[in-house]
């Protein structure tokens, strides 16, 4: 089918010019409105995160920067990780599941009521489980699971609405096969579901370290079966998309999935290697995180082999960047982590802040950027109103450098905190020796938020709102399609990708 | 059978497969670990206050930087033995809106390990002006200062004890710092942090610890002054080296404790230990800066009212090292008064923590630092006094 070039606009100096992505033809209103309030939350949980993030970063310099409960370290350490995880990264891939799930089904989402129910109901979660952290309600003390049961149970609610919608939008497809990244979104869904409730039963959690027990299961399936199948299973679609062409090879994305299903599921107790937790699943652990190694090299080969040849394709865009270097993150840092749960180098690094390192390399270096490049390829499309390539450009790099900065300096000082220990140095060495990789961190951390920022004022050019000249303009008085039937001008995504294989 | 085409199918498979692996993986080892928890002989469980300061460390996110856990590595003995299953037997659910057993294992070391801190910091004292403001007592700390545990009172109130907050961390307005109910609880917890030594594996050392700090000062402090006079009556050097014996001589041992502290006002001026003498300065040093400057600070100087200064102190500028070296060994449980000044902390004993080499090292540490001189002590001496009884 004829496509317009994508690199027709060479007006932009300074950097590469960056071509503009045509608007889908025929949208529906209250998809957009409903896709933009979720990635506007989502960016306002970003916002306040990372500035509850910076701001700890800042105090390992000044400890006594503030002496106010609310504002003390072990409050708003979870208030940062929680909000970042369930606010900013779990909404934003939602926004855009509820754009790729439809489009690759050929139907419009099943219920936009439906889906603002759950977007009200993440996000009070979100909000009173922060206000709760803040005031000193936790649950217990387990990362990740911080928010004591009734706040996770009104997120939990939240998502199985969400997944409920997909599934239905699935289920109502109107073409035979299942795209593979709705094997993905879907699959995220399905395995997170049952964690949450898993982690959240109590029954088996009663005393000594049967929460551990749990705790390593969850707080890796966390990361494991909710952003990286999701994030994946929307790269499925914006890669190809954006690049116009299929995906590399159909088949590798169906073994990775199941890979993943069988592999990443059993490696949880890797968090707590030489705890007197069963030795057993400790072992299990280790052997299952790097068999991991065949998931990774399945998903990113994948990818690179997409991209490859397509250089000037990347450079031209403004979301890919962001996508060739969230899946070389995915690569790196996710091979980073099964060498770390080798038990020779746990030993060095394990309690140290090089663990802090790799999971900001992996939940933001291979995660957020994913979801950057899908937002930049998605929303424009939506309101037909592009962000300025400039500053997306800035927004790249200041976020690129500053993740680099700040993991240099972790995972260095981190290797110098494992050795002061092993050497059998007083504790307060490595305190004394980690202020100045403490400095670089906070160096990198405030770049990261700058870029942050940056994408804010990104999200607000795109917003919905009346169209340019050239863009599409919905037209209020359009009847909404209905349920069942596939929008008027709604085309297979990518064209040959969505069926080939 | 077509995962492609058949959506329930690839979904409902999807979603058992991950179900099962769960249970096999998570849910079935968590059962066992439950109904296996048996604790840790001569183990105590938490007491209602304990608990409560359990529910404090908790809350205010203690676990975000410290661990509980001690591994079976080389590196992690300075923490304690290896962590058991057995020792975490005795957590229990903290209330309906956490109904899980708050096992606090920690995953960042930023602070130190905390499992054994009830023994390695028993004093009650440091750990409130600690967290006051950790600051005051450890200059390089990074930890956050916890004030909100604590009252500020023109007065204090009865059957409580001020804080010594040192003055350049104490309230401007002249008012008292109070430890309020969560920071008693908080302090309570902290100080029940012990490992207890199961009785078959207790190392021989274990025997010489001193008994738990009561916080009765009293009572432990009158039976630490009647004990003192038995204490210099031990054999300081029977078999030291002659290196040794040139700066501390057997001799001194046989004087009597209030002439030894007349003794020992001289022996400040007495000529610095000969050089020739080889003792370990760094094992000295590190030993000092990893259990001891917490209080007495690296200046030596002590805090005012809450820890004494090892600047000519009499019993570390005591030609003779015995009352020096068995205060090193079995701490001092309910404070004391030194040289004249009456302290309620109590300090922990070393016996068991750290071996002769590290204690005749950090003895001479004291002895030869901050202008103090005194004689040297040898391992053979700490062996000695390990076998000795007050």
């Amino acid at each position: 089918m004829a496509q317009t070039s994508p690199v027709l606009t060479i007006k932009r100096p300074l950097a590469v010019s960056k071509a503009s992505v045509e608007p889908v033809a025929d949208t529906d209103v209250r998809w957009t409105k409903l896709i933009y309030a979720y990635a506007g939350t989502a960016t306002f949980w970003l916002i306040w995160g990372t500035l509850v993030g910076l701001y700890l970063s800042y105090k390992f310099a000044a400890p006594d920067v503030d002496h106010l409960p609310w504002l003390s370290y072990g409050r708003l350490r979870p208030v940062h990780t929680n909000t970042v995880f369930w606010g900013w990264s779990s909404l934003a891939m939602i926004a855009a599941a509820l754009y790729v799930v439809p489009r690759t089904s050929m139907r419009r989402l099943w219920s936009y009521s439906l889906g603002w129910v759950s977007l009200w109901l993440i996000n009070l979660s979100v909000l009173a489980g922060d206000v709760m952290l803040m005031a000193g309600i936790n649950n217990s003390g387990q990362e990740y699971r911080e928010f004591i049961w009734p706040v996770q149970l009104v997120f939990a609610i939240g998502v199985i609405l969400v997944a409920y919608n997909l599934i239905r939008t699935i289920a109502d497809r109107g073409i035979e096969e299942i795209y593979i990244s709705n094997w993905y979104i879907m699959a995220a869904f399905l395995w997170t579901i049952p964690l949450v409730v898993f982690a959240y039963i109590p029954t088996y959690q009663q005393n000594a370290i049967s929460q551990t027990v749990v705790q390593g299961y969850y707080m890796h399936m966390g990361v494991g079966m909710w952003f990286t199948p999701l994030v994946l299973g929307l790269t499925y679609y914006v890669l190809p998309k954006l690049l116009n062409k299929p995906i590399y090879s159909y088949s590798l994305g169906v073994l990775a999935f199941w890979a993943q299903l069988v592999f990443y599921t059993m490696i949880g107790a890797h968090h707590f290697i030489f705890a007197p937790t069963p030795w057993w699943i400790q072992t299990v652990a280790i052997i299952f995180s790097v068999a991991m190694i065949i998931t990774l090299a399945a998903g990113t080969g994948n990818f690179l082999l997409t991209m490859k040849g397509e250089g000037r394709q990347i450079a031209r865009s403004y979301s890919l960047p962001f996508i060739l270097a969230g899946v070389i993150s995915y690569f790196l840092f996710s091979a980073q982590g099964s060498l770390e749960a080798l038990r020779s180098l746990q030993g060095v690094w394990h309690f140290t802040n090089y663990t802090v390192a790799h999971s900001h390399l992996t939940m933001y270096g291979f995660v957020v950027l994913l979801i950057w490049g899908a937002v930049y390829g998605i929303l424009p499309r939506l309101t037909g109103h592009e962000p300025p390539a400039f500053w997306v450009g800035v927004h790249f790099w200041f976020a690129v450098v500053g993740l680099a900065l700040y993991s240099m300096a972790l995972m260095v000082g981190g290797t110098v905190q494992g050795l002061s220990w092993m050497s059998g140095s007083p504790f307060m060495e490595s305190v004394r020796a980690m202020a100045s990789f403490w400095l670089w961190r906070a160096v990198g951390g405030t770049l990261m938020f700058l870029s942050h920022i940056i994408f804010a004022y990104n999200m607000w050019t795109m917003r919905p709102r009346p169209a340019r000249s050239r863009a599409y303009e919905p037209s209020p008085t359009a009847e909404p399609t209905a349920p069942g039937s596939a929008p008027r001008g709604l085309e297979p995504a990518g064209s040959s990708a969505e069926v080939s294989g | 059978m077509n995962f492609h085409k058949n959506h329930w199918l690839l979904f409902s498979f999807t979603f058992f497969i991950f179900i099962g692996l769960s249970l096999i993986i998570a849910i079935f080892p968590a059962i066992w670990v439950q109904d296996n928890a048996e604790p840790m002989p001569g183990s105590q469980p938490l007491t209602a206050l304990e608990k409560e300061g359990l529910a404090v460390y908790v809350s205010e996110g203690c676990v975000a930087c410290h661990t509980q856990q001690v591994r079976p590595l080389e590196m992690d003995t300075v923490w304690g033995r290896p962590a058991a299953p057995g020792d975490y037997a005795h957590v229990t659910p903290l209330g309906v809106w956490a109904p899980y057993a708050p096992a606090v294992l920690g995953s960042e070391r930023t602070g130190p390990d905390l499992t054994n801190v009830g023994a390695r910091q028993s004093s009650d004292v440091w750990q409130y002006i600690h967290l006051y403001n950790p600051r005051a007592v450890v200059p390089d700390s990074v930890m956050p200062a916890y004030p909100w545990l604590f009252d500020r009172v023109p007065s204090v109130p009865e059957g409580k004890a001020a804080v010594p907050v040192p003055p350049s961390f104490a309230p401007k307005d002249g008012n008292q710092v109070v430890p309020n109910r969560r920071g008693e609880a908080l302090v309570a917890y902290l100080l029940a942090l012990k490992q207890p030594v199961p009785p078959t594996a207790a190392p021989a050392a274990a025997t010489a610890e001193a008994p738990a700090p009561t916080g009765v000062p009293g009572e432990t402090q009158a039976a630490s002054e009647s004990a003192a006079p038995a204490a210099s009556e031990v054999p300081a050097t029977p078999a030291a080296p002659v290196e040794a014996q040139a700066t501390a001589p057997s001799t001194v041992s046989a004087v009597a404790p209030e002439e030894a502290a007349t003794a020992s006002e001289a022996a400040a001026t007495v000529a610095p230990p000969s050089t020739t003498t080889k003792w370990d300065t760094a094992l000295g040093e590190a030993t000092f800066t990893g259990s001891c400057a917490a209080c007495h600070q690296a200046s030596g100087q002590g805090l005012p009212g809450a820890f004494p200064p090892l600047v000519g102190n009499a019993v570390v500028l005591d030609p003779d090292p015995t009352e020096h070296i068995l205060t090193v060994l079995e701490g001092k449980p309910g404070g004391g008064v030194i040289d004249g000044v009456t302290y309620s902390s109590p300090m922990p004993p070393f016996a068991s923590q750290l071996n002769d080499e590290q204690i005749a090292a950090v003895v001479n540490h004291e002895r030869t630092s901050w202008g103090n001189a005194a004689p040297l002590v040898t391992p053979e001496n700490v062996a000695a006094a390990r076998g000795g009884t007050r």
